[in-house]
């Protein structure tokens, strides 16, 4: 089996008509995933049941595992193997992943998590649309940590953000999570998959000095430490524990300090080179509309409609959602009148951005609580309304 | 003995020098466990096995037993607790020639982490199992778990326990475990010789070892220090090759049965079932699918 230790990206060049599940699921086979360890749950399991197609084809595996804490376990385990893995599930699953996603952070184990939301809490509205683990995203695990999460808004999107969510999960050595939401996952649009070569991959740096003198989380200069994996000869070693450059547990302040801003910090200081954001007639925008995932596609209807009617409106779209924008949400709020956030929740994201404004500008949520997207004609009206 | 009676013996270099992790001894556990000698047996045994180290990979939960991985200087994974074994599979999984062994406990292994447990079983994973059943969580300080017995006094069972404790090899027999094993951790060398057996054994391996802990355990249940929990196991325990393991659940008084219970040859592993959909799927595609 040495012929498969390579993860060898899956590229089905052509134009498709297809649903996001299914992109993201190509998205993930094009930039090398070979590993899909998952548990059914709506609306995500499209994702998993592609995979158990195409995963065997390349010599990868797809498992269906006894439930979502397994899923998670058995795609870090793989990662330390090697394989580029990846997991897909919705709210309830997410939330029975956590505590691995921070075993993920702490072992900085590269690998990747579809979400596809659906209305909550609980068990909610498992078949309609929800983009409220947004802040679960972020803060669900236990700890003080940072995490990449992106969000699609068209099924080309979501195959795109699969091999950038692989990318930067090996760049940075850690879990990214990819939010989509049912109505992306479900809908179907143009896919065009490119040729292999005009696919850039990422694959997480090797180190290259001597076993013997290997120390597993040294980090270089860009805080993120060379990954050896399993069956190199390097005896990798992790642990969820506080822990050295060597990997010991060492279960004091001093060494939680270092680790934990190193942990930080490598995500924080690349935040410039990890967000992508869409702008959208921002130069004379008096009003903004700042939204996400499938919230965005109605979000840019409203800014022509309200454009027709004579309202200075602009768009900026999140397909970063952590880490967080801070500064561009700033900067904007210095000059337009009052900032806008369209969300399928009771306000996951306003509250980021009143964080980020910090009372220059006027900040209005409206909110969908899942099973509905807003309409371009309500978001206008609403505006209308609020700037009276 | 006293420690002049023994004479300082000074030594550069230790037998297991370069199985253990430079740097990381003394380990955590108290006088009169069982571990140490848990894990000097797994170091004999891999070595006796004759697979490269370089192929080994030790997989722990979380507890006094999930510390033993990061001990052994193989590639050593600690990861959360109850779930060692799906990591381990995941990881397993990405190359045939990686042998897998989870080193865990009782708790961690058969409550948290039960449903792996009997999944991994069902499924015939290519891993070895070797759980440290010390009959109670020990590092968080005694509470009772799913391997007490019935009247074992513990922190969270002030007025004894009186719930059934599982049958381990029973449970994993029943699932589809293809080798299952039980001794004390006095029997180290039959210990060895069923790890070595469980490491070699293409699929499910479970070998359960019944570890002594004084510490929270044996003083509030009469057996105060770790070699008196030995004795119990000495006087009690009764090999019993083959027998149903139906009949070897462990009460609080009564024989301790022992032993090599299953060890099936012929049945597909997770992983023969993983290449066989490989080549399945590569056939359909050539057709077209």
């Amino acid at each position: 089996m040495s012929d498969n230790k390579e993860n060898t990206p899956m590229v089905n060049t052509g134009e498709y008509f297809t649903s996001g599940n299914l992109a993201v699921a190509e998205g993930s086979l094009a930039a090398g995933c070979k590993f899909f360890g998952g548990y059914p749950i709506t609306p995500s399991s499209e994702v998993a049941e592609h995979m158990s197609i195409k995963l065997p084809q390349i010599k990868g595996h797809f498992v269906q595992f006894e439930d979502e804490i397994a899923s998670i376990a058995s795609i870090l385990g793989a990662s330390w193997g090697g394989w580029k893995s990846m997991t897909a599930t919705s709210g309830p699953g997410y939330s029975l992943m956590l505590e691995n996603i921070g075993l993920g952070i702490m072992t900085e184990t590269p690998c990747v998590i579809v979400n596809v939301q659906r209305g909550g809490p609980s068990t909610g509205l498992p078949t309609l649309v929800g983009q409220q683990d947004i802040q679960q995203a972020r803060w669900g695990s236990h700890g003080d940590y940072e995490i990449i999460a992106l969000s699609p808004n068209s099924v080309q999107e979501c195959f795109d953000l699969a091999i950038a969510a692989f990318n930067l999960a090996e760049e940075y050595r850690v879990p990214v999570t990819i939010l989509m939401d049912e109505t992306i996952g479900h809908m179907s649009e143009k896919l065009v998959i490119p040729d292999k070569e005009e696919i850039e991959i990422v694959n997480r740096k090797k180190p290259t000095d001597e076993a013997k003198d290997h120390l597993p989380y040294k980090a270089d200069e860009d805080l993120i430490p060379p990954m050896a994996v399993a069956g190199e000869g390097y005896n990798v070693i992790t642990t969820g524990l506080t822990h050295d450059e060597r990997g010991y547990p060492v279960l004091d302040a001093d060494t939680q300090k270092v680790l934990i801003t190193r942990l930080l910090d490598k995500i924080r200081k690349n935040k410039d080179k990890i967000i992508k954001l869409e702008e959208y007639m921002l130069d004379d925008a008096e009003f903004v509309i700042i939204s996400f995932g499938i919230s965005s596609r109605a979000a840019k209807g409203a800014v022509n409609l309200a454009r027709k009617k004579g309202l200075k409106a602009g768009y900026l779209r999140l397909i970063t959602i952590w880490p967080f924008p801070d500064e561009k949400i700033a900067q904007l709020s210095e000059k337009v009148k009052a900032i806008f956030i369209t969300e399928i929740n009771s306000g996951q994201v306003t509250r980021e951005v009143q964080r980020a404004v910090e009372g220059k500008s006027k900040v209005h949520g409206l909110f969908k609580l899942g099973g509905a997207i807003h309409t371009p004609t309500e978001i206008v009206e609403e505006i209308e309304r609020r700037i009276k | 003995m006293t420690e002049e009676e023994i004479g300082l013996i000074e030594a550069e270099e230790h037998p297991l020098d370069g199985y253990l992790r430079k740097g990381r001894i003394p380990h955590i556990w108290c006088p009169g466990c069982s571990l140490g000698s848990v894990t000097t047996v797994i170091i004999e045994a891999i070595k006796e096995s004759g697979i490269d180290p370089k192929n080994i990979s030790v997989i722990s939960g979380i507890g006094c037993t999930g510390r033993t991985a990061g001990y052994l200087n193989f590639d050593s994974f600690h990861t959360t607790h109850g779930r060692a074994i799906p990591f381990a599979i995941g990881l397993g999984l990405t190359d045939p020639n990686r042998k897998i062994i989870i080193i865990s406990g009782d708790g961690d292994l058969a409550s948290i982490g039960g449903n792996h447990l009997i999944h991994a079983a069902r499924r015939n994973a290519d891993i070895t199992v070797i759980c440290v059943n010390n009959f109670q969580y020990g590092m968080t300080g005694g509470q009772v778990g799913p391997t007490s017995y019935k009247g074992q006094v513990q922190t969270t069972a002030p007025y004894g326990n009186m719930e059934e404790p599982f049958n381990l090899p029973e449970l994993v027999k029943s699932c589809g475990a293809t080798y299952v094993a039980r001794w004390t951790a006095l029997d180290v060398r039959r210990v060895k010789e069923s790890f070595v057996e469980a490491i070699n054994h293409k699929g499910f391996s479970f070998v359960e070892v019944l570890g002594s802990c004084p510490t929270t355990y044996g003083r509030r249940n009469q057996l105060r220090e770790g070699i008196a929990i030995l004795e119990n196991f000495k006087e009690r325990a009764v090999i019993e090759h083959g027998i149903d393991t139906e009949k070897v659940a462990i009460s609080k008084e009564g024989p301790i049965i022992v032993g090599k219970f299953v060890d099936i040859h012929d049945k597909p592993t997770l992983t023969d079932n993983m290449l066989s959909i490989q080549r399945m799927s590569t056939a359909s595609k050539d057709k077209g699918a």
